[in-house]
């Protein structure tokens, strides 16, 4: 039943999803590949619409994976479920235990779980320009232009914060992006 | 009467910081401090630091976070609700909006390979965020173990299609951070003894 899968697979999203938006891309990509929802290629445009429309990264591409899946229903069974946790837990937080996360222990599972999760962010953040640059169905082909726009899309990002305070935004990001790949394939 | 607005007021305030954070997370605790803690003081600057610390250790986006907060200070279980649902709604309608015509959009052959050019942005925005994320992790021998250890699982993974969960390795590494905190508790408390 796709709406009870929906339910439960972004439940376990909005519950592992430790460290923000990004921490939620692997997680997300792990439920909709398990289910063969949408495909790696699609999950790259989700996650440009939601960088590039307001609101939290997750919800978005919750409600964007519903839709595509199950329809109005299936958005908001997604949206539901995947804020739900971070709803209960807050609630919970403030009802009875604010102390909770100056625990000892919790402290110890957190140490644990943040460098786990960074390295799960990096891993996907290279992997996915391997795919879209050196690698083509797990054989190694490199693909000149692709590697190009790369880099001259790594300098503009990161150069631009020795020029303004805080470098050009995502959104700016990827604007240039579309409008060099329109150029160039 | 009075109660009933202020519920209302939740809602269109955090529906307004919802239409207009871009780009999620940190952009958005910026705009709830200057509107929340600035303008309408309804939280002090105390409790927002408080807010983005339980957000940072708390699963979730952390603009729910924020708003199930605010609006339960103000109001309870009605305010937390009103206020989440609130920074939730614009973009729900948006993206709804945005797939029901997304895939016949990708067909055109100009779009299409502006997506391809917008595929390597995203890549980079991912390695971004997990660079500034490092950048403020303590650097400590065992951080650093779990941080290499996970990557170097998480490639194969990706790479090579090999199945394994990024939430089994959470887990995992959740309970060895546990373990081992016990463990050094256990001998600290031996030593003391002797």
């Amino acid at each position: 039943m796709i709406y009870i899968d929906l339910f439960l697979g972004f439940l376990k999203v909005g519950l592992f999803s430790f460290g923000g938006a990004y921490a939620a891309i692997p997680l997300i990509r792990d439920v909709v590949l398990h289910y063969g929802w949408i495909n790696d290629e699609q999950l790259a445009y989700m996650i440009a619409v939601s960088e590039s429309t307001p609101g939290p990264i997750m919800v978005n591409m919750a409600t964007y994976v519903g839709s595509m899946t199950a329809g109005i229903p299936g958005a908001l069974i997604a949206t539901f479920s995947v804020v739900l946790p971070a709803f209960v837990i807050i609630i919970l937080i403030m009802i009875m235990m604010k102390g909770l996360l100056k625990n000892p222990y919790a402290q110890a599972v957190l140490r644990g779980l943040k460098p786990c999760i960074m390295g799960i962010i990096l891993a996907m953040g290279f992997s996915m320009i391997m795919q879209n640059t050196v690698i083509k169905e797990k054989l190694v082909s490199p693909d000149i232009k692709s590697v190009v726009v790369c880099l001259v899309l790594v300098a503009v990002y990161f150069g631009s914060r020795k020029i303004v305070k805080f470098g050009i935004s995502p959104i700016v990001l990827i604007c240039i992006a579309a409008a060099i790949g329109i150029v160039v394939y | 009467m009075k109660e009933k607005n202020v519920v209302i007021e939740l809602f269109c305030t955090f529906a307004r910081i919802g239409l207009f954070t871009f780009g999620g997370g940190y952009a958005m605790i910026s705009l709830i401090q200057d509107i929340c803690v600035e303008k309408k003081k309804w939280i002090s600057h105390d409790e927002m630091m408080d807010i983005t610390v339980i957000a940072e250790s708390t699963p979730g986006p952390i603009a729910i976070n924020c708003a199930t907060y605010v609006g339960y200070k103000m109001r309870g279980i009605a305010g937390a609700i009103a206020a989440t649902v609130g920074v939730i709604l614009p973009s729900f309608i948006i993206i709804y909006l945005i797939s029901l015509f997304l895939d016949s959009f990708l067909e055109i052959d100009w779009i299409a390979s502006a997506f391809k050019g917008i595929k390597i942005a995203v890549g980079i925005l991912i390695l971004d965020a997990a660079f500034k994320m490092i950048a403020k992790m303590p650097k400590k021998p065992f951080q650093m173990t779990v941080l290499t250890t996970v990557f170097l699982i998480m490639m194969a993974v990706n790479l090579f299609s090999i199945k394994i969960s990024s939430i089994t390795l959470m887990v995992a590494a959740g309970l060895c951070s546990l373990i081992a905190f016990c463990v050094s508790n256990n001998m600290k408390r031996e030593g003391q003894n002797l």
